[in-house]
């Protein structure tokens, strides 16, 4: 008996290119593109839309790096228009303190939540879950299509908060309060209505995910047959729906803080200007941190595991092996999602919490390492033996185990509470999450744009114009983030609009402690140059991402990469309801090289002839 | 193309599609009001000695709106139960009252709020405290250069006391009775007229009033908006909505059902926030 | 009882009714209870607090194993919640850990 409805019949193969299916009328240019309920418009939705978010956010971060390098000269290009844009606080195109703190926070914000999330979880995890499961959708379609408008309208809040009076929220992604409810502008307040609408687009997106995977698995799609990239979005949506919810708690205190003036995280006695503040008191400033690290440690998990799912994939397609340790992995990425609720604390060493409690969170962060250094080793040793093809999409999954490595290993330091008293706050976190975020997560999340675009699209993407963006990215974001870790260890804090110029030695205070030397501050311009040109490196993606929609070499089979996975064994690109025949699975996810069999892939719905 | 599932159970997993969904949109509801209770105990565990206020709500009244959200979680499972026996007019009859009640759950709490907002604590330049209901506020008010200006007097309907028999701590015990054992006599109620301009400090019972007053709206007010929502959703189902129960009364069972669990959670909640808020 | 099925489910029916009608009357008795044991005004502050909150986990056992059907849900259902329990109280236990366990200040 199928397991799908069974008057739910398809016509012949519908290989055309775009056809749909027939059974269905043409959904019209609104229902099909704006507002449509198919998990594939959505995700690609999701993608537009996130790939953009990351581009704004790094251009908020070259402003910043300008700044940090050359602090008081107006900002070549883009002066003119900040000041334009934004009034006195870009006056003469140079930027001042409070505006470096606006895009400080905001480079935060939206490269973590209109950023990485929504590309890594929301625009592949839709575009390829449903797909990679043989379901013929997600489970509740309208709910996905209110996931992303609301995840949208959270985006255009963030973005609108830029131009109201007194510009977006100042107190860094963390939004510590006191600090972030005592800025007088209202940037902290629609900060915390849009991301009230983004948690809830994620909730809604969570609550889908794990309904489709658990429910619409085509028939013979048994747990261990699935993916390790839909086991690793499984994971990422369970720890979405349990994490987020106490952010959300904690904004609506923080927003009634800024409204309605409670003092949920005021304590008695605080001191704004000089003055005390006229408020109730009584509250708490740790409990927002409690509450918001409750979120943001398992965050890390949810930028970083759907980009460990890419990479598996490419890894496995591209080395012509199964993936190493399939079980290993999936059982570490569980582990992962479990453990990484309870470590959030180590986030906090600095607060004052006592010996015991501190020990107990440097002992389940260094557990914590464990599942991530099995799957990061499962990976390496897939490698072992393969004939590897190196296009773009492997170049970047390659790239993405060293990078990894660096961001995870440096990590370490930071878990034990007696180095992180050092490392703390400096530019040593910075350069080691990013190591984690940009080269690793990002790295993965462009090798699966360059892998799945043929299937999207029906069209390659140009490997000279990858390859020489995987080349020069490589080589940037390195020079870029690895001097960081010097400057963070030489004592270099973050958060300073000057680079930190203020805090280097003189002559005059040549003999006092801690000062940072000319090198240290003088590397600030090697890293913002290499940031620059990292920025130009993304160049030929931008070109090769839209030509190609248009002019990329056409893809003359549904699975030009002979792939084993169900997302292949569609029509290109997959209409809607996805399956042109119902669909059944017989095998495990990595039929590569198999002894005996006629060719190097057996796809998972051929049957095993016995 | 349609998604399987949607009204008959899948074999291996025994449950519809809206089943899980409603199940795992409630684990987060879980999480939610799990941080506002979180939230609650770290209040209040780190308070100063004292400042904790007690006995600030009508207990008899809350009683009531438990009693009534309790209702209407039986009738709510009740109604499903006739629904699956095929009687649909007996369902139509029983959700009924899961609406009233609801209606009516929403009504008191309006009241409870309504005299918060009117309860107003007075501090006199001259140190004296007046606690008390608001009466009326006479005189002044208008707009000029664009800020509202205070009334002349305010007339409040409570009590006086000095400021330090407020500030001296002594938990457990509600503000008038620890008050009447602190100076060792009875409390009057009267009628106050205040003139404004010897106030130092004019403030109703609001969540900016302190700490246990902010959770108390915080998590009564995101309760009562889960009430609303709920019941709009049941209200749906059961009017408009009904239509479906000609076209395929199995999915609309299905949906009363979900609607239903989420009714039951928010009563769950309910019989947690009724004992910390009022009765600790 | 218009009901149309067979005998037998006609029988589990009004059992499962019967059931609703005793978690009802429970409910309300432990609600009574909870005020009463306020009004006595109990000794301590820590008998105060367990009494009340003892009362409100019994009713809303009664709530999510009869009401919600969680005496006899599927197995999928207890996986999750299984897993929503162990997060809820990973987050309480260890907030309020932390916030306890503060290191005393040396000097007074």
């Amino acid at each position: 008996m199928s397991l799908h409805a069974p008057e739910h019949k398809h016509s012949e193969h519908a290989h055309g290119h775009g056809e749909g299916d027939p059974h269905h009328h043409d959904p019209g240019f609104w229902r099909g593109y704006v507002f449509s309920t198919d998990h594939k418009v959505i995700g690609i939705q999701y993608g537009v839309s996130s790939l953009l978010f990351l581009l704004f956010g790094f251009g908020l971060m070259l402003a910043m790096r300008w700044q940090i390098a050359y602090p008081g000269k107006p900002i070549p290009i883009i002066g003119g228009f900040l000041e334009a844009a934004l009034g006195p606080v870009a006056a003469g195109g140079v930027m001042t303190p409070d505006l470096y703190n606006a895009f400080g926070a905001m480079h935060g914000t939206i490269m973590v939540f209109l950023g990485v999330v929504p590309l890594g979880f929301a625009a592949f995890g839709n575009y390829l879950v449903p797909l990679q499961i043989g379901a013929p959708d997600m489970a509740f379609p309208r709910i996905n299509m209110a996931s992303f408008w609301s995840f949208l309208l959270g985006g255009v809040i963030m973005l609108v908060s830029f131009f109201i009076p007194g510009g977006a929220a100042q107190g860094g992604w963390t939004s510590y309060s006191p600090l972030a409810t005592m800025i007088p502008t209202n940037g902290q307040t629609w900060w915390i209505i849009a991301m009230v609408l983004i948690i809830t687009s994620s909730l809604l997106g969570s609550v889908n995910f794990i309904a489709t995977v658990i429910q619409l698995r085509a028939p013979g799609m048994t747990w261990m047959r699935m993916p390790f990239f839909t086991w690793a979005q499984f994971v990422t949506a369970f720890i979405l729906l349990l994490a987020f919810p106490p952010l959300e708690a904690a904004a609506v205190m923080q927003l009634a803080d800024k409204v309605l003036h409670t003092s949920f995280y005021l304590p008695t006695g605080l001191m704004a200007g000089g003055n005390l503040v006229d408020i109730s008191g009584g509250g708490s400033p740790l409990l927002w941190q409690h509450l918001f690290w409750f979120l943001a440690h398992p965050e890390v998990y949810v930028l970083i595991l759907p980009a460990m799912g890419i990479v598996s994939e490419i890894i496995a397609n591209n080395s012509r092996k199964p993936v190493f340790g399939y079980r290993s992995l999936v059982y570490s990425a569980l582990a992962v999602g479990f453990i990484s609720f309870i470590v959030w604390a180590h986030h906090m060493y600095l607060t004052g919490m006592g010996t015991k409690i501190s020990t107990f969170f440097q002992t389940t962060t260094m557990i914590i390492s464990i599942p991530s250094v099995i799957i990061l080793t499962c990976l390496f040793l897939s490698l072992w033996g393969g004939s590897i093809r190196f296009n773009t999409a492997m170049l970047f999954s390659l790239a993405f185990l060293p990078m990894f490595g660096i961001g995870g290993l440096t990590g370490l330091p930071l878990g034990f509470n007696f180095s992180d008293i050092h490392l703390h706050d400096s530019y040593y976190v910075i350069a080691h999450f990013h190591y984690v975020v940009a080269p690793g997560s990002i790295f993965a999340l462009f090798a699966g744009v360059y892998h799945w675009y043929p299937k999207m699209t029906g069209r390659r993407m140009n490997e000279l114009l990858g390859k020489l963006h995987f080349g020069t990215s490589f080589v940037f974001m390195n020079l870029l983030f690895f001097p960081m870790f010097v400057q963070g260890i030489a004592g270099m804090s973050r958060r300073m609009s000057d680079g930190g110029a203020s805090y280097m030695v003189t002559e005059a205070t040549a003999d006092v402690i801690g000062r940072l030397s000319k090198a240290i501050i003088d590397a600030n311009i090697g890293i913002s140059t290499a940031a620059f040109l990292l920025g130009l490196a993304q160049v030929p993606f931008i070109i090769n991402f839209f030509y190609s929609i248009f002019a990329g070499e056409k893809v003359n089979s549904d699975n030009p990469w002979e792939a084993t996975t169900l997302e292949w064994q569609t029509p290109t690109p997959p209409p809607h309801g996805n399956f042109a025949t119902a669909i059944k699975v017989y095998r495990g996810p990595y039929d590569y090289s198999l002894p005996g069999a006629a060719r190097d892939f057996v796809p998972q719905n051929e049957p095993v002839r016995s | 193309m349609e998604i399987p599932f949607t009204t008959l159970p899948r074999r291996d997993t025994g449950l519809y599609n809206a089943k899980l969904g409603i199940w795992l949109f409630l684990a987060s509801e879980v999480m939610l009001f799990g941080a506002l209770f979180s939230s609650y105990i770290l209040l209040r565990v780190g308070a100063m000695p004292g400042a904790w206020p007690h006995g600030i709500l009508n207990v008899p009244v809350g009683t009531v709106n438990t009693l009534v959200l309790i209702c209407s979680s039986v009738t709510v499972v009740l109604g499903w139960a006739a629904l699956k026996a095929n009687d649909f007019a007996k369902y139509r009859k029983i959700q009924l009252v899961t609406i009233a009640c609801a209606g009516m759950f929403v009504c008191i709490k309006s009241y409870e709020y309504y005299d918060k907002f009117t309860h107003y604590e007075v501090v006199m330049k001259d140190g004296r405290v007046i606690d008390g209901h608001l009466v009326a506020k006479e005189g002044g008010g208008g707009v000029v250069d664009g800020r509202r200006q205070p009334p002349e007097f305010i007339v409040l309907h409570g009590v006086e006391f000095a400021a330090e028999l407020k500030a001296a701590g002594m938990a457990k015990v509600p503000l008038i009775e620890r008050l009447e054992k602190q100076s060792g006599h009875h409390l009057e109620h009267k009628e106050f007229r205040i003139p404004w301009a010897e106030t130092k400090r004019v403030q109703n019972y609001g969540p900016w009033h302190n700490t246990y007053l902010a959770i108390y709206f915080t998590l009564t007010g995101l309760h009562a908006l889960h009430v609303i929502g709920g019941a709009l959703v049941i209200g749906w189902i059961w009017g408009p909505g009904a239509a479906m129960w000609k076209t395929d009364p199995e999915r609309y069972t299905n949906r009363v059902e979900v609607s239903g669990l989420f009714w039951h959670f928010v009563d769950l909640v309910w019989i947690f926030l009724f004992p910390i808020l009022y009765l600790l | 009882m218009s009901s149309n099925k067979a005998h037998s489910s006609h029988d589990h029916h009004q059992k499962g009714i019967k059931i609703y009608i005793l978690v009802f009357l429970a409910l309300i008795v432990g609600t009574i209870i909870t005020v009463l044991a306020w009004k006595i005004h109990l000794p301590t502050i820590f008998l105060t607090v367990l009494v009340a909150l003892v009362i409100a986990s019994v009713k809303a056992s009664l709530v999510a194993g009869w009401f919600m059907h969680l005496a006899s849900e599927q197995r999928m259902i207890y996986a999750i919640l299984g897993f929503t329990a162990f997060f809820f109280l990973g987050m309480m236990f260890l907030t309020v850990w932390a916030m306890s366990d503060v290191p005393k200040p040396i000097f007074p």
